[in-house]
């Protein structure tokens, strides 16, 4: 039932945006209730969708004055529960703020708002020989200020870094409604830094100035068929220990390749166990001499078939079954659940060997994607959810490898953020002095702790446990061991 | 509206960038994942609401979601079983129903579509007098007349033409309603192209409609009897493959299967014409073309169908002529159907936007499949004062390069 708590900030946004673009009708209302990570639903108490950063500005100093919680959703294809709305809360959408600003090649730099896809602002400038390199799976949908807020990589992060190292601006919306800049050109600490990857806990972003990088000269991609995935794995290992930095180093298990072929027939090879994804990039001769090692190496480790795509359109085929993997496996299961953990590379053949045991151990298939690279798995957990108890089981497998990744030294996210979804792992990676630590930035942007509550951190803590309400000073900062503002 | 099918939706969002009223509106309840939401919703007891119904009309059913969703959701059959609910359990004002009405008793009827063509055919000077006020009146009338195209003097087209050299094969071919009516001259194209090709084509008198627009509208009891009458024709006529130049009409008809029963339909074989003839192979001869051509994915062809290599192939071959990309070509240009007639505002958003890029190319001639989507962008075209830009069906460009003529549209 709407919460007469909102019904002053409805009237007021009613005013700053007109009856187009705020959304109060329950059926409407909850097709917003989740995000890609459908098992956490919760029914907004209203959306808005402003056009420009005044708008934003303009809703959120409303929310601060009634107290009210808002939270930011771009595309909704979060895999963490970030965008899960509050139903007494206000839901903050950016699908209309999708405007191409500026784009300065000689810079090197385009600035958009935020609703921008990620993939629009490749194609606004291929043709130039220009493109935007983290690569989320999800780039033809996901928004830059989704990519912002959870430091999103991609297939290519490993040569070229996240999201964070290629934003160079920000404009945005603080949580009392201020519009600042942040630049990573500013003087002092690293403020942008500290706001890439914050999952719309420090504010709303409304422009993003993002690096554009030159297309390489040469690109040459791979398809590597092995018998399983402890030889594919031993190849990324040799490969990187070679001295070698592919662009992209990807792999596939069966189970992964089996819905991406049921997807998009993608045509791998026959009867692999794994197929490794290697992409090289940069001067032609370089990439020809490391395309050299690579296929010995491959072969070396026991790459029964080798594929090399020829143009774009052969390379996107071999993309596309990776790509469309974490929904394909829609094909082969009723309901699944995307993990995303990190170990060290060199854990990797262990990792695995101790997935495919828990998974025996529960009846629960798991189907493995990962960026190979850099450690980052994305194991597909699949389950039955008309089978009762599966979706416990399929949960409790999925904790344990979360487990399995901090044990072996890794994290309990490699991108897909926390959100609501890992909250209560970040006790197993942080003692309660980190957290308390995290706390302290986090009020120094929030004090009232309205923007995006109750994701990240396992319990608010500081400046106020519920929304709107401000407690007594923290016990740091009554020590005097730590300071708010 | 079977909720297996709604929950082979993972809810990624992969389909929000092709569609086209997300393009517009950029609103959650007006993509396809939002509108596999509202079923959800209504599967699981809360009533079809008007909001409910508005985004479910508002939905062109042009596909570009299936052809992105990578988990294989069949929004084609969703939208289907919605609609036909929609128009048993939601009770639509009274103007709406009177339109619907006009539109549905109008439409699958070629005679008395032909009837209509007369009051139509406005002159320039008085369709542009008269545009404010059917505005006024009604945006659909007014699109309804924006729309009509100069009519062309009827053709009248021999039940057989015989092929010319060697006879490869023989096929039936479908008129349809709105091809039938307003260009004819595209099915006589069709005919000759089959022909020299080395096809003899049947074409029985008296067609109907093949259940299309009912299909698509909710309407499936008219659709099946539609149906049912087409598949009897082409069978008396003696025929197994039917080609079909309207993309509309072609996808529906390869769906015979689901509507009347695999076992109804088996007897005739469906086939669009450019994938029937990149399947046989060219055996006549090519005369050049100097043009430059935009061609234009109708939905119906490229999502619903999955035909887009064989008439950019096709084309290509004609000597002279260049082929070049529109951009986003996979978002539909608002016709879909009778779409234009009962979503008019934005139907008109989406020609603008289509006639936007079409003129961007540059290109000489813009092609497409569909007389429904040429109808829309000529007249998108047309309201920008751009035009007009010539269309043509790829019928119509291989009939002129194998009859050597300099140009037929
Ligand atoms: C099939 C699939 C594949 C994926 N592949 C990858 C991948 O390869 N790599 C990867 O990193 N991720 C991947 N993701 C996850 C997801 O696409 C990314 O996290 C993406 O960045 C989310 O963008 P969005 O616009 O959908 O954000 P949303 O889901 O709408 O929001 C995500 C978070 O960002 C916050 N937020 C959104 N917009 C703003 C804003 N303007 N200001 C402040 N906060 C904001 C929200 O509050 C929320 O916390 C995948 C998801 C899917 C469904
Ligand atoms: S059929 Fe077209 S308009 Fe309808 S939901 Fe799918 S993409 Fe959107
Ligand atoms: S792409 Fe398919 S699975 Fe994904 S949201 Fe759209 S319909 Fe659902």
């Amino acid at each position: 039932m709407p919460d007469t708590a909102l019904d002053e900030p409805v009237r007021r946004f009613l005013e700053i945006l007109g009856p187009g673009s705020v959304i109060t009708d329950p059926v409407r209302l909850r097709t917003y209730e989740c995000d890609g990570l459908t098992h956490h639903r919760t029914s907004p108490g209203v959306v808005v969708l402003p056009e420009t950063a005044e708008q934003v500005a303009a809703i959120v100093r409303v929310c601060a004055r009634h107290g009210v919680p808002f939270v930011a959703r771009g595309a909704g294809t979060g895999l963490s529960g970030g965008a899960l709305p509050r139903t007494d809360g206000v839901l903050v959408v950016t699908s209309r703020m999708r405007r191409i600003l500026s784009i300065d090649l000689p810079n090197r730099l385009a600035v958009v708002e935020p609703g921008v896809t990620n993939l629009a602002i490749t194609e606004a400038v291929r043709e130039q020989g220009y493109y935007y390199a983290p690569d989320p799976s999800s780039q033809q949908v996901c928004s830059i200020g989704g990519n912002v807020a959870e430091n999103s990589g991609g297939a290519h992060c490993l040569k070229y870094g996240f999201t964070v190292n290629h934003v160079l601006a920000l404009e945005i919306v603080t949580p009392d409604g201020d519009l600042v800049e942040l630049s990573h050109t500013d003087p002092g600490y690293d403020l942008l830094g500290a706001f890439v990857g914050s999952e719309g806990t420090l504010g709303i972003t409304t422009k993003v100035t993002v690096r554009l990088t030159r297309a390489p000269q040469a690109v040459t991609t791979l398809l590597a068929a092995f018998d399983d995935v402890e030889s594919g794995g031993r190849a990324v290992s040799a490969i990187i220990g070679g001295g070698i930095l592919p662009a992209a180093i990807e792999m596939m298990d069966a189970l992964a390749i089996e819905a991406a072929e049921a997807a998009v027939a993608c045509s791998y090879p026959e009867g692999a166990g794994a197929v490794l994804i290697v992409e090289l990039d940069g001067p032609s001769p370089e990439v020809a001499h490391q395309f050299a090692e690579v296929r010995r190496i491959c072969e070396e480790n026991g790459a029964f078939e080798l594929r090399v795509a020829a143009d774009p359109a052969e390379r996107a085929a071999v993309w596309k079954g990776r790509k469309s993997a974490f929904a394909a496996v829609g094909r082969i299961s009723p309901a699944y659940i995307v993990q995303d953990g990190v170990v060290p590379r060199t854990a990797l053949p262990e990792v695995l060997a101790d997935i495919e045991r828990i998974s025996g151990e529960h009846g629960i298939r798991v189907a493995n994607v990962f960026h190979a690279g850099d450690g980052n798995l994305h194991p597909l957990v699949l389950f039955d959810d008309d089978e009762p108890g599966a979706a416990e089981r399929a949960e409790l497998v999925s904790g344990r490898i979360l487990d399995l990744c901090v044990e072996h030294g890794g994290s309990i996210t490699g991108e897909h953020g926390v959100g609501i979804d890992k909250s209560r792992y970040m006790t197993k990676m942080f003692s309660e002095d980190d957290l308390a630590t995290m706390q302290l930035v986090r009020c120094a942007f929030d004090p009232e702790g309205l923007s995006n509550p109750g994701k990240v951190f396992p319990t608010p803590r500081l400046c106020g446990e519920a929304p709107g309400v401000r407690r007594g000073a923290h016990p740091l900062v009554e020590s005097g061991q730590a300071e708010q503002f | 509206m079977d909720p297996e099918l709604i929950g082979d939706c993972v809810h990624c969002g992969f389909c929000l960038p092709t569609c086209p009223t997300y393009v517009l509106w950029g609103e959650e309840m007006d993509s396809p994942r939002g509108r596999i939401h509202l079923m959800g919703q209504h599967v699981g007891g809360t009533p079809l609401t008007p909001e409910m119904a508005g985004h479910f009309d508002a939905c062109l059913g042009c596909m570009a979601c299936v052809t992105a969703c990578p988990s294989g959701v069949r929004y084609d059959r969703l939208i289907e079983q919605t609609r036909a609910e929609v128009e048993r359990a939601h009770r639509r004002p009274l103007q709406e129903r009177a339109l619907r009405a006009l539109v549905f008793r109008l439409f699958p009827y070629p005679r008395r579509l032909r009837a209509m063509r007369l009051p139509l055919r406005l002159t320039e000077g008085a369709r542009r007098r008269l545009a404010p006020r059917l505005e006024r009146i009604s945006p659909s009338l007014a699109a309804m007349a924006e729309l009509a195209p100069p009519v062309p003097a009827r053709v009248r087209l021999p039940r057989r033409v015989r092929a010319v050299g060697r006879r490869r094969a023989t096929v039936g071919m479908l008129t349809g309603c709105v091809q039938g009516a307003f260009f004819p001259q595209v099915n006589a194209a069709t005919a000759r192209v089959l022909a020299m090709e080395g096809c003899e084509v049947v074409i029985p008198p008296a067609q109907g409609c093949c259940g299309a627009l009912s299909l698509h509208s909710g309407l499936p009891e008219q659709a099946v009897r539609l149906a049912e009458r087409t598949l009897a024709t082409f069978e008396r006529a003696g025929v197994d493959t039917v080609v079909v130049n309207a993309a509309g009409c072609g996808s529906t008809m390869k769906e015979y299967g689901d509507l009347l029963g695999e076992d109804r339909a088996q007897n005739i074989r469906v086939v669009d014409l450019s994938e029937y003839l990149a399947e046989i192979g060219p055996v006549a001869t090519r005369h050049p073309l100097p043009v430059t051509v935009a061609y234009h994915d109708a939905c119906h062809l490229a999502h619903a169908q999955g035909i887009r290599a064989q008439p950019r192939a096709l084309l290509s071959a004609v000597p002279g002529l260049r082929l070049v990309e529109i951009a986003e070509s996979s978002i539909c240009c608002g016709s879909a159907g009778t779409y234009n007639l009962l979503q008019p505002e934005a139907a008109r958003d989406l020609g603008d936007r289509k006639a936007e890029r079409v003129l961007a190319t540059g290109a000489d001639l813009l092609v497409s499949a569909n007389p429904g989507c040429t109808l829309q962008i000529g007249s998108a075209v047309r309201r920008r004062g751009a035009g007009p830009i010539p269309v043509a069906h790829v019928a119509q460009v291989l009939d002129a390069s194998l009859r050597g003529l300099d140009r037929a549209w």
